[in-house]
């Protein structure tokens, strides 16, 4: 679905992504974990073009869109959704108009189809009856969940989690990723999730892979992920209390 | 030693060429996206509000004001010659010309600029700008474009509001208080005021509108990731926007004179 080939990128001068390979799979809940600074965001933010890479690929289905801008970044833009760290919800708009924000600028719809869609959502989320509340009266958990209620609003085919769960107590922290894993099964879209949040994202994620010094270190299904025997990968996973499984060394 | 030093030296100016370069690829980007559908009318209407009708009581206050100093100064110099009778004209040249683009220009940059510049750098930091991206909305076109068009028709209607006012300001301090013939305050208008004083000040006024839009709402747009960064953004904005208005009015004003 989502294919990166040789990524590099530089930030004020610093290396930070240095030849990533990545391929995403299809309808997969893909996790990336990695140190703070890494540049995991980063490379989300490069899946969907909202940064070019210095050199490489990055390829959604059969379109190259590192070098794209202008009306064709925005058709392939169109089959994405993305919930940003902080939500990004719109200050001056309430939960409902955010909501209903790319309903009526990106399909044009308007009256009681926006109002029908717009309410099947919150309920999704579990934000009932909050359409008219606006983004300052939320707490970090309601946001997120409005967030997520704006992604999955267009049903897009891909959606990009950054830190879903940062600034978040435990539990509305697994709550947020019950959520995610739900909507994902149910809906079937093709998610990548950037999280540090281990190890509840091993029992969510399809797939785990993991950023170190800017090359991806090692990718696998979740459960094999566990029984990586590569020191480094092992110290950051066990620290979250992951029990790791004895097996194959990857990566 | 002699490369080092050189480029120790260029390094600031190349700096400055390059964001001079952005900025204009930043206002030609806006204006292109503008021309594109979907027209966003409401967007422009809103900002109009906020820029124009927002900034009227200011704008008027200080007209008020600019026309009753310049109306009480301008009449102790003129009776020294005994031309009392063409006060009239000497506060509406000052104000059509000069004193109204310029002043509505700066109050608009303090009020209306900086609040742009904030709002914009905000929705960057709190990646509302981003969110715009992924939606396939264009922000030059969803933010930006509106707030240009907003400037670009705002600013003249607060300086001929401005005009309107201090020519009214000047007659209070002179006729009412200070005892010049109304008739002679109007009369000296009439004829001292030719249509290129007017057409100029609207030139003048337009200018700035985009002037002001453009700086704010480009600060704002690539402002940093910080707190910070906001404030340092805010600063510059109004510093440059009022800095280009002086430098621009003087250009302009020796090109129409």
């Amino acid at each position: 679905m989502i294919k990166l080939i040789g990524v590099e990128k530089k930030l004020g001068g610093q290396p930070v992504l240095q030849g990533v390979d990545l391929a995403i799979p299809a309808g997969k809940l893909t996790t990336i974990i990695g140190r703070s600074g890494e540049g995991k965001s980063v490379l989300l933010k490069h899946m969907i073009g909202l940064m070019q890479p210095d050199r490489g690929e990055v390829w959604v289905g059969d379109v190259e869109i590192s070098r794209l801008s202008g009306t064709r970044l925005n058709d392939v833009r169109k089959r994405f959704a993305m919930l940003f760290q902080g939500a990004a919800l719109f200050d001056s708009l309430s939960v409902f108009e955010n909501v209903a924000f790319p309903l009526r600028e990106k399909l044009r719809m308007k009256g009681p189809a926006v109002a029908q869609r717009v309410e099947e959502k919150l309920e999704q989320v579990g934000l009932k009856g909050m359409g008219h509340k606006f983004p300052a009266e939320l707490s970090g958990g309601m946001r997120k969940r409005a967030g997520l209620a704006r992604a999955l609003v267009m049903e897009p085919e891909i959606i990009l989690f950054d830190e879903p769960t940062t600034g978040l107590d435990p539990l509305m922290a697994k709550s947020i990723h019950d959520l995610i894993m739900t909507m994902q099964r149910r809906f079937g879209f093709t998610a990548v999730m950037v999280s540090h949040e281990i190890p509840e994202i091993f029992a969510i994620s399809d797939w785990v892979a993991m950023l170190r010094q800017g090359k991806i270190a090692a990718m696998a299904p979740a459960i094999e992920f566990q029984r990586i025997t590569d020191p480094d990968i092992h110290e950051f996973i066990s620290v979250g209390g992951t029990v790791v499984l004895p097996g194959s060394h990857m990566g | 030693m002699i490369i080092k030093m050189v480029e120790r030296i260029g390094a600031p100016v190349v700096a400055r060429v390059e964001e001079m370069g952005r900025m204009l690829l930043f206002v030609l980007s806006a204006f292109a996206w503008l021309m594109r559908p979907p027209f966003r009318f409401s967007h422009m209407l809103k900002q109009l509000h906020f820029i124009g009708y927002k900034s009227t009581f200011v704008v008027v206050l200080t007209a008020g004001f600019t026309g009753m100093v310049l109306a009480l100064q301008g009449y102790y110099s003129l009776r020294k010659f005994g031309s009392e009778g063409l006060l009239g004209s000497a506060v509406a040249l000052s104000m059509i010309r000069e004193l109204g683009p310029v002043l509505a220009a700066l109050m608009v940059t303090a009020r209306a600029g900086s609040a742009m510049t904030a709002e914009v750098g905000i929705m960057r930091i709190t990646e509302q700008i981003d969110a715009l991206d992924t939606m396939a909305i264009n922000p030059m076109q969803y933010l930006i474009a509106p707030k240009l068009v907003a400037g670009l028709i705002g600013v003249p209607l607060l300086v001929a509001i401005f005009d309107v006012v201090g020519i009214y300001g000047g007659y209070l301090v002179g006729v009412d208080l200070l005892g010049v013939n109304a008739g002679s305050y109007w009369n000296s208008i009439e004829s001292a005021v030719e249509w290129k004083d007017v057409y100029g000040g609207i030139l003048k006024s337009i200018s700035f509108g985009l002037i002001i839009t453009w700086i704010c709402s480009y600060k704002g747009y690539y402002t940093r990731q910080s707190a910070e960064g906001l404030g340092t953004a805010t600063t510059e904005a109004v510093v440059l926007s009022s800095v280009v208005i002086l430098v621009w009015d003087y250009f302009l004003t020796s090109v129409l004179l």
